[in-house]
């Protein structure tokens, strides 16, 4: 017996939601004037309507199964890839606050991997690991773990001189201090960057299934690679916005889940009300 | 009555060559409550981390026992995602102190400074007074035998600062801890202590002395009496003569 969410909330809700639904509206409105009206019928093939998409796209049971399961394989290489990263490259950080040389021995390399663009590396991994799982979720990794050691390192070194302090006043060091002072501290930061990792992560991944096609795996990278050489448009736009719904779904999730964990004390949150 | 810390000619130069206090000597007894005021930058918040081994001396001799000294900063530092209870429990939990020994200790503190009923909020949510309030629980549930504040009302507002000077002496006469306060304000100065030591500018030495005569209890009103604005007076003439010739 839930009670009826109360009227504010909902006109909260709907002013929060209004203005990118209208903007939506609107691109579905420059759409179907671009594709119905713009194109003649033997262009039309560059931009169907929304309605085709939506029928070729989702509602033909065929097309549907076939993006689902390379949803599905996106999502698994995506989810192994921002884990590994989100462990690695918070000891990282962790190990360059706790030690000055391990940051400036290693930072200029982590530096290296972020300014490397991707497309650049990918076809190496492929000479090294073949079409394999674990070359798709490397590609992840390189791509995501820039933001995560950056963004917990800045929160690490962010912390108040005072605390500090206070610990030190009692010898209190090591991992009692990381689990009771620094963590905590950092946590706003190191989800900040959970965040930024989580898009990029779907982009990682979706760019290694686009050029390793060889693989037993049929992911969204994949599928958008066939529909283009098959000119299957509508197809291509349904992937492409299963892609972004991937994307924007793990931004949705980690944003909830850190404001669950911070909303309590964290203060320079937007207060509501 | 015994020394409960002592200063001996001590002196701190930082690595980088800035000579923070020069010379300096004095004792807090148990049962003291001594101020130290002195111009910014002289050296004040230097003696207590000293004290407190946050920062070596180069010169002279320490005397205190560090596991039975209490430290509250400029800034509560509370920390924002403990709950007042959960501050309070702080540095019993760094002391091992076993879990439900730990909630009883602090709900008795929480009590003490007034804060009953807040156990469960944030400090996001408390107001400065409050804030420092929590602080002072925090210390106190440690039963320092030497507490030492480094101007921590110096942020809040009048009327909030003058209640919580009561408060704090009201918990120096029952907590039975001896005293070492440092501020800006010659007013809280001489209505807190039993003794003010005035500082020199950098490098800080102690310049001048008073004894003040008023017993404790002490009320409110005794700020507008003669004696205390007379006393008021001498300290603030030697502050500025510490200050140096530049501020004629
Ligand atoms: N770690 C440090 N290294 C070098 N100089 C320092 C260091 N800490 C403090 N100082 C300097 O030592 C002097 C004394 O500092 P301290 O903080 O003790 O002054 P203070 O009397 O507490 O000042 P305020 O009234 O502003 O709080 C200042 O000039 C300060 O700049
Ligand atoms: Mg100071």
């Amino acid at each position: 017996m839930s009670a009826p969410p109360e009227p504010s909330s909902v006109r909260r809700l709907l002013g929060l939601a209004g203005p990118p639904f209208a903007v939506a509206m609107g691109v579905i409105g420059i759409w179907y004037f671009v594709s119905e009206v713009a194109l003649s019928d033997g262009q039309s093939f560059l931009l169907p309507p929304p309605h085709a998409v939506f029928q070729s796209g989702v509602l033909d049971g065929q097309h549907l199964t076939e993006l689902l399961e390379g949803l599905r394989a996106t999502l698994i290489v995506t989810l192994v890839g921002l884990t590994i990263s989100i462990i690695l490259g918070m000891s990282v950080a962790i190990l360059m606050y706790q030690f000055g040389w391990f940051e400036s021995t290693f930072f200029p390399y982590a530096i290296v991997i972020q300014a490397t663009p991707i497309i650049a590396i990918v076809p190496l991994i492929g000479v090294w690991m073949g079409f394999s799982f674990n070359a798709r979720v490397l590609v992840v990794i390189i791509i995501s773990i820039f933001p995560i050691i950056t963004n917990t390192l800045f929160g690490l070194k962010s912390i108040d001189r005072n605390f500090i302090n206070l610990f030190e006043l009692h010898s209190v060091k090591g991992p009692t201090r990381l689990t009771k002072l620094s963590l905590p501290a950092a946590l706003p930061s190191i989800f900040t960057g959970f965040r930024i990792s989580a898009g990029l992560a779907v982009v990682g991944a979706i760019v290694g299934e686009f050029f390793f096609k060889g693989g037993e795996e049929k992911g969204l990278g994949r599928l958008i690679s066939r529909y283009q050489l098959q000119l299957q448009t509508e197809q291509l736009i349904a992937a492409i916005v299963i892609a972004s719904m991937l994307g924007v779904a793990l931004f949705l999730i980690v944003g909830f889940a850190s404001d669950r964990l911070t909303r309590s004390w964290h203060t320079s949150r937007r207060e509501t009300g | 009555m015994s020394t409960a810390l002592s200063f001996n000619d001590v002196g701190v130069i930082f690595p980088d060559g800035t000579e923070a206090i020069r010379g300096v000597t004095f004792d807090v007894a148990t049962g003291e409550f001594v101020t130290v005021v002195g111009p910014s930058g002289c050296g004040k918040s230097t003696l207590l981390k000293v004290a407190s081994n946050l920062v070596a001396h180069t010169s002279g001799q320490v005397e205190v026992d560090r596991a039975s000294l209490g430290y509250t900063f400029q800034d509560a530092t509370l920390l924002p995602w403990r709950t007042v209870q959960r501050n309070v429990e702080l540095l019993l939990e760094f002391h091992g102190v076993s879990k439900t020994e730990r909630a009883a200790i602090a709900q008795e503190h929480i009590e003490l400074v007034g804060l009953t009923g807040f156990e469960n909020h944030y400090p996001k949510r408390l107001s400065g007074g409050m804030k420092m309030r929590v602080s002072l629980a925090r210390s106190l549930a440690m039963k320092p035998q030497v507490f030492m504040f480094d101007e921590p009302f110096g942020a809040l507002d009048e009327i909030t600062r003058e209640r919580l000077n009561s408060e704090l002496l009201d918990l120096f006469s029952t907590e039975g801890f001896a005293g070492l306060f440092i501020t800006h304000s010659i007013q809280e100065a001489v209505f807190m202590s039993t003794r003010i030591l005035v500082m020199s500018a950098r490098p800080g030495k102690i310049v001048a002395e008073f004894k003040v005569p008023f017993e404790y209890p002490r009320r409110d009103e005794l700020r507008y009496e003669p004696d205390f604005a007379r006393l008021a007076g001498e300290v603030s003439e030697a502050l500025r003569a510490s200050s140096g010739e530049a501020g004629h």
